[in-house]
């Protein structure tokens, strides 16, 4: 569509504008603020420069914190998105059973999050939960806990049981963007089951794939209620992913400096993702 | 290939459908037999975690205070959203394509990094422990949620029904309201359900923005189970409750929720 250029456009925008610069440009200053001073108490605040940088960038707890999150986040998309495509790929075209497929598969998508944790909790719960009975009555020691691979199991599986239909669903929305004709075509060639699949299928759906690994990407970066309802974080330090680490240094120890220039590193590595996010569903726009 | 046309979703579902069926179990479970050891089912079915959660007011007023942030949370996200999408839809102007990334850089925010500056905002303009106080700060989300799907929707409507309206003497405001909001209705409805959504299934913010007067259900349950621990029953059947709410609507919004999810692009 072409726009025509009207810079009263920006009356429209403005209460938008107004409310969440209200919401999102005052706490990050007061983020800003508070990640280059210092507090002894009573609001008395000394400039510090860049030493909680430097000591977050330093510290362990934080590359501990960094790499759990970057391996979560990756183990959860290698499982997530070739999963999700392929029960995408088998799920009927048409006919009755498509919206009950689709209203069952969004269910977990719809639940409140503490409550994601707090049902995974109960499932996996050594002693008389469905998982962690029958893990243990197989033979395998299943105890999340105490075992920080229980723990890592629990959580990647409740994410993979909680987010997966995100990712059927844009790819099913994707495939249904075919024309019957584009298969009819692919079996007058006698093509295979795979370069159906390669040449017709995979080309539709490379837009919405690429928005869903990216909306999984940030969404799993930024995760906190599930994990932190089913584990705590534990056992010890094992399921302490970013947010629940910052959550606990700013407000468990209230350590504001620390917090603050964790928050801040924090922010700009989702900025570089969203602006990876919107160069690519631009590009496919102007296209 | 036939057969597995059909096991693999049906696995899938059966795979999404555990947990739910187990918490509904525990849910109607006493607390005896919960602690008592492992039964695939309820031996002594009984119904009192329901009665307990609809009579006792700290509960039910938890439903209450979640169902009122959300809901004002709602109006204000789309009604400031409309005029919004509707500019970035239909017009080019000086720094549009920034304000619209800056929009989405607030989606994709943790809300881990705002929880405590907004723990101090909303105590200092003494709005703290309201409604009013989480449903704001949802908005932080909620509206770019908001404008980048209405934006999707309403660039589906070509530009001709605009001038059209022009010419036929139709000033803006009756456009919009008579004309052109009916054309996007589903995408409004779409739009409202997903910001019911998002605020309903958020937690990290309402728990941090109230204390006791307006204490969202999600806070009362993660007390719950932090404190008494063993009072399993209830906490499931107050998690039952909590997703019935999203397995009503969802029917009607079955075609829409790619869509939604992918903020308007598919």
């Amino acid at each position: 569509m072409t726009k025509t250029w009207n810079n009263r456009a920006w009356f429209f925008v403005l209460p938008v504008l107004l409310l969440v610069a209200f919401n999102a440009i005052i706490p990050l200053m007061t983020v800003v603020n508070y990640s280059v001073q210092e507090t002894f108490g009573n609001n008395l605040f000394f400039f510090e420069g860049t030493k909680w940088y430097e000591a977050v960038l330093a510290s362990e707890r934080f590359h501990g914190a960094l790499l759990r999150q970057f391996m979560f986040t990756g183990i959860i998309l290698l499982i997530e998105v070739p999963l999700g495509v392929a029960i995408a790929l088998t799920m009927p075209r048409s006919g009755p059973w498509v919206s009950v497929c689709l209203v069952l598969m969004a269910l977990p998508l719809l639940i409140p999050w503490n409550v994601v944790g707090a049902m995974w909790n109960i499932m996996a719960l050594p002693d008389i939960g469905l998982l962690g009975y029958g893990l243990n009555k197989l033979g395998i020691p299943y105890n999340f806990t105490r075992q920080p691979f229980s723990a890592w199991f629990t959580v990647v599986l409740m994410d993979v049981w909680h987010w997966t239909s995100l990712v059927v669903l844009l790819a099913y929305a994707g495939l249904r963007s075919i024309p019957e004709a584009y298969y009819q075509a692919a079996k007058i060639d006698g093509a295979s089951r795979f370069s159906v699949f390669r040449f017709i299928q995979l080309p539709k759906m490379n837009r919405v794939l690429t928005i869903a690994v990216l909306l999984r990407f940030m969404d799993s970066f930024m995760i906190y209620t599930e994990p932190f309802v089913l584990t705590g974080g534990g056992p010890g330090n094992s399921t302490t992913f970013l947010s629940i680490d910052l959550v606990k240094a700013a407000l468990g120890e209230f350590n504001l400096g620390i917090a603050a220039a964790m928050s801040i590193i924090y922010f700009l590595m989702t900025l570089l993702v969203s602006w990876i996010f919107y160069t690519l569903m631009t590009r496919g726009e102007e296209q | 290939m036939r057969l597995s046309r059909w096991l693999v979703p049906t696995l899938y579902i059966v795979f999404l459908l555990l947990p739910i069926y187990w918490l509904v179990n525990m849910s109607f479970k006493t607390t005896n037999e919960i602690l008592g050891g492992f039964s695939p089912w309820p031996k002594n079915f009984t119904i009192d975690s329901y009665v307990t959660i609809l009579t006792n007011p700290v509960w039910y007023n938890g439903y209450i205070s979640s169902i009122s942030y959300v809901l004002i949370n709602t109006v204000i996200s789309v009604s400031f959203a409309l005029p919004a999408a509707y500019a970035f839809s239909r017009y080019r102007f000086l720094g549009d394509k920034h304000l619209f990334f800056w929009l989405l850089t607030n989606r994709m925010a943790p809300p881990a990094v705002f929880a405590l500056p907004f723990y101090q905002l909303y105590s200092a303009i003494g709005l703290f422990d309201t409604p009013w106080a989480v449903a704001l700060a949802h908005c932080l989300f909620n509206i770019p949620l908001a404008v980048w799907i209405l934006e999707g929707f309403m660039s589906g409507v070509p530009k001709e029904i605009d001038e059209t309206a022009y010419i036929d003497g139709y000033s803006f405001p009756r456009f919009f309201v008579k004309i052109f909001m009916p054309l996007i209705a589903s995408g409004i409805g779409v739009t409202a359900f997903f910001c019911f959504m998002f605020s309903w299934v958020e937690l990290l913010l309402a728990k941090t923005l109230t204390s006791v007067a307006a204490k969202p259900i999600a806070a009362v349950m993660t007390r719950t189970a932090s404190t008494s621990g063993y009072e399993l029953g209830l906490l499931a059947a107050a998690g039952v409750l909590t997703i019935i709410p999203g397995a009503i609507v969802i029917y009607f919004v079955r075609n829409y929720i790619a869509k939604g999810f992918a903020l308007g692009r598919v």
